[in-house]
């Protein structure tokens, strides 16, 4: 054996001894299950878990979500940092939702990619993060306004359905329902609504007939240049994030008619807590608490002392959340709160998002892909299942075919199962890769192509062998012949796994990063180490016949 | 064991009726996947929401037809799996709201509330992504065949890259062909399936080349016919053990590797199988009959010339 091997050969062993040993935490931390995971110290369990490779979202369950900040309408020096402001404010909201190894990041020009692993609560976690958490306080229109634009309303929908032909037709005036069809046809919009106290209330089910016909007429534009009521000041319409069941047994929802510019918004505030005790209809309830600053204190005294009797409402992200009555000036300092019905997730949560602030402009959700904690877990007993059949039936194959040699080849194989996942436990990567459920796939068919190189080799060493070279010549031709080819033929699947690796997402860049690196540890197990063990063999021992 | 030993067979005799057979396929899947069926392009690309559901007892389609129906959305398609009640719900962009998984899992379980049903996978692509996603993927199989004609022209000849390619497109083309008379759906696992495919089929290819490349050597003064129909049955051990080894374990993928992963190991099996008779009938073929066209118009030109003086 000449010096140059035996250099080889302790590399080869260290490698794959590193590799065993790395790969070892990563067996250990999958077979646990909870019960023994639960037995464990948590330093031991987080210890094995940081040493062991890491699952994709699809594998371990989680979520996966891309937003897009809609800079339209921002001032330009606002829509510039727009995006890392978002991201901020969602990476404060999320690091109170307690995730384990949430990760955000933005992606290009307008996208924030946020992920959170073993999410139970899709929903609530899309609430937290797509809320605008703008508060404003708003003061509600008077009872005279709220009829002068329902009045306009009633006007501007009655012509619309006339002209598209969707009014109804009077019934002859004798009929009994003719003064309801009337009132129907002359007020379509507030003869929908029951009023208390003045205030609309919608039924649940016509709220969504309602909102489609508001949008439709675009009241915000209409209302102030409505002819017969010059008067009319700045006004908008919020629905209500309550509802109520009036005595017919529906439930009903209340439209707000709100001043167009707030009071105050949001940015007076200092604190926010959450507190039972703050609704008097509810003692237990859960409410949030707001102190304000000393400017904004100072501007809620002097309003609340000029408007006793009126209504002021508390608006979050364009809702009403609730409306009191003032009834006294509420002096600087005296904290304001918002009540009605919330649970206590639901209290918290809004505390979250008023406390990490708001975002300088909505979302939308471009992307969403969440997995389950049970699929995940059936994918990875599925995958290994298919992987470990898969193995055996490549063994077989190669023990059928190449014999002895293909005995060699199957050990390159586990080998080289085994650096892969230690070089994904280990990679210096940040993000460190993730096995993800096309990995597992890709894990599986390099089983199929790894062997592929030994393939190449054991077919040159056999037509050596035919052409009567020694055993030992056969070896090394067969070997030096093979190599040029495996390694034209593996540099163009890199290409391939390069270009995956580029363009892909997600699932698809954890199959390309299998790929590459099965690749690459496969021409290191297949060809350096395989061919130590035949010197090895042949060197050592007088060997006749070659079994392969 | 060694099944193909000093093989002989004449591949290159039989090239004219493989280019047939293949134009055969190429038209049959183009017609599929231009004709009315199309590609059935999965929510990755044409925007949507995907939802797996698993119900503790198996909920009959109809009877989750109606529910759906119930909620506006008559349109949804649904694909069961199994007795074990598990089932993917695919709606479309329009009808996609942020809550549509909650609301349509919400409804299932009013429906028969002793049938728990839970939600197990959510995937829903907006409009915008999903054009986004369609451009990249194009793209990237196009840069991927660039790439293979670069690095083969650079090892080889140009020639040779131009059939490689060519016999990946047509490996790519067969591929979604059969994609699009099945009926499976194209996703971004399809894409990256696709690029397998390019990657695995040149790697059979270029085996085959480098074996020509080394018998025009050896083999000096005998026909290119001859030496390529050496060169492939030389290879031949190597190319079929090497399909049959990963055939292995994509059967296994398939039948054991669970729904999300089958039409992956679908496309990936025909892709090899395809890969594999395209290195051999349509790589080196299209390289031969180049080849033999030059030397044909070289030899006319030389005619030319000697009749001129």
């Amino acid at each position: 054996m000449t010096s140059k091997m035996r250099w080889q050969a302790i590399l080869v062993i260290l490698v794959i001894g590193f590799s065993i040993w790395r790969a070892s935490y990563t067996v250990r931390y999958l077979s646990l299950d909870d019960a023994a995971k639960a037995r464990m110290a948590p330093e031991q369990v987080a210890a094995l878990e940081r040493n062991s490779l890491k699952l994709g979202l699809d594998l371990r369950g989680g979520m996966h979500l891309v937003l897009e900040v809609d800079k339209e309408g921002l001032p330009p020096d606002e829509a510039a940092d727009a995006v890392d402001r978002a991201l901020e404010v969602i990476r404060n909201r999320i690091d109170q939702f307690n995730v384990a190894e949430p990760s955000i990041q933005r992606q290009g020009d307008n996208r924030i990619i946020v992920q959170l692993p073993g999410l139970q609560d899709e929903e609530r976690a899309k609430s937290l993060i797509g809320r605008t958490a703008l508060l404003e306080f708003v003061p509600v229109a008077s009872a005279e306004q709220v009829d002068l634009v329902f009045r306009a309303i009633d006007r501007a929908l009655a012509d619309t359905m006339a002209a598209r032909g969707e009014a109804g037709v009077l019934p002859d005036p004798t009929d009994p329902g003719y003064q309801a069809a009337r009132l129907a046809l002359e007020h379509p919009f507030s003869s929908r609504a029951r009023y208390i106290e003045s205030l609309p209330f919608f039924a649940e089910s016509i709220v969504p007939w309602a909102q489609q016909q508001l949008a439709r007429l675009n009241v915000e534009a209409l209302l102030p240049r409505d002819p017969e009521n010059p008067l009319l000041p700045r006004v908008r319409l919020a629905w209500s994030e309550q509802t109520r069941v009036l005595d017919d047994g529906n439930t009903y929802r209340p439209l707000y008619v709100l001043m167009r510019d707030p009071l105050m918004t949001g940015s007076v505030v200092s604190t926010v807590e959450v507190r039972p005790g703050l609704d008097e209809n509810n003692p237990n309830a859960p409410g949030i608490s707001l102190r304000l600053s000393r400017e904004g204190g100072r501007t809620f005294a002097q309003y609340t002392g000029q408007h006793i009797g009126d209504h002021l409402a508390i608006v979050l992200d364009g809702r009403v959340q609730s409306a009191p009555v003032i009834k006294d000036r509420i002096p600087a300092g005296t904290p304001a709160s918002i009540t009605g019905g919330f649970t206590d997730a639901e209290a918290r949560d809004l505390a979250i998002v008023l406390r990490a602030g708001k975002l300088p402009a909505p979302m939308t959700i471009e992307e969403e892909r969440s997995v389950g904690p049970s699929l995940g877990r059936d994918s990875v007993e599925k995958g290994v299942r298919a992987l470990v059949i898969g193995f055996f039936a490549v063994v077989a194959f190669m023990l059928i075919f190449y014999k002895g040699s293909g005995l060699v080849a199957v050990g390159a194989l586990v080998s080289n199962l085994f650096v892969l996942v230690a070089i994904m436990s280990v990679l210096p990567v940040d993000p460190k890769p993730a096995l993800t459920l096309p990995g597992l796939a890709g894990i599986i068919l390099t089983i199929g192509m790894a062997v592929d190189a030994n393939v190449l080799i054991f077919e040159r060493i056999k037509e050596e062998l035919r052409n009567q070279k020694t055993i030992r010549a056969a070896i090394r031709d067969g070997y030096e012949r093979a190599f040029l080819t495996i390694l034209d033929a593996n540099v163009t699947t890199l290409i391939a796994a390069a270009v995956l690796w580029k363009f892909g997402t997600g699932p698809v860049r954890g199959f390309a990063v299998t790929l590459a690196l099965g690749i690459i540890a496969s021409m290191f197990t297949a060809i350096v180490a395989t061919r130590i063990v035949f010197e090895t063999i042949t060197v050592t021992r007088n060997v006749r016949r070659l079994s392969i | 064991m060694n099944l193909f030993v000093n093989t002989n067979f004449n591949f290159m005799g039989a090239r004219k009726i493989a280019f047939g057979a293949s134009i055969v396929l190429i038209v049959v899947g183009l017609i599929s996947i231009l004709g009315h069926r199309g590609l059935k392009l999965g929510v990755d690309f044409s925007g949507g929401v995907l939802l797996q559901v698993r119900s503790e007892q198996k909920i009959p389609t109809q009877e989750m037809r109606r529910v759906l129906g119930g909620m506006g959305l008559a349109d949804a398609e649904i694909q069961q799996f199994g007795d074990e009640g598990e089932a993917i719900i695919r709606v479309r962009q329009e009808r996609a709201s942020p809550t549509l998984a909650a609301d349509i899992v919400e409804a299932l379980n009013a429906h028969d509330p002793q049938n728990r049903t839970e939600l197990r996978r959510q995937e829903l692509v907006g409009p915008k992504v999903g054009a986004e996603l369609r451009t990249t993927a194009t793209i990237a199989v196009i840069v991927a065949l660039i790439g293979m004609l670069i690095y083969i022209w650079i090892r080889f000849e140009f020639m040779f890259g131009l059939g490689g390619v060519a016999a990946l497109a047509h490996d790519v083309v067969i591929t979604l062909g059969l994609l699009s008379l099945t009926n499976r759906e194209i996703t971004l696992q399809i894409v990256a399936a696709l690029l397998t495919i390019v990657g695995y089929s040149i790697n059979d290819t270029i085996v085959v080349y480098d074996r020509i490349r080394e018998n025009r050597k050896k083999m000096y003064g005998k026909s290119l016919v001859d030496i390529v129909n050496r060169s492939v049955n030389e290879t031949l051990s190597r190319t079929i053990n090497t399909s049959l080894t990963t055939l292995l374990v994509l059967i296994a993928l398939y039948f054991l590797g669970g729904e999300v992963i089958r039409d992956f190991a679908f496309a990936l099996m025909i892709g090899i199988i395809v890969g594999t008779y395209s290195s051999v009938y349509i790589a080196t073929p299209l390289v031969v009959d180049w080849q033999l066209a030059q030397d044909a118009r070289r030899r006319s030109r030389l005619k030319a010339a000697a009749t001129r003086a």
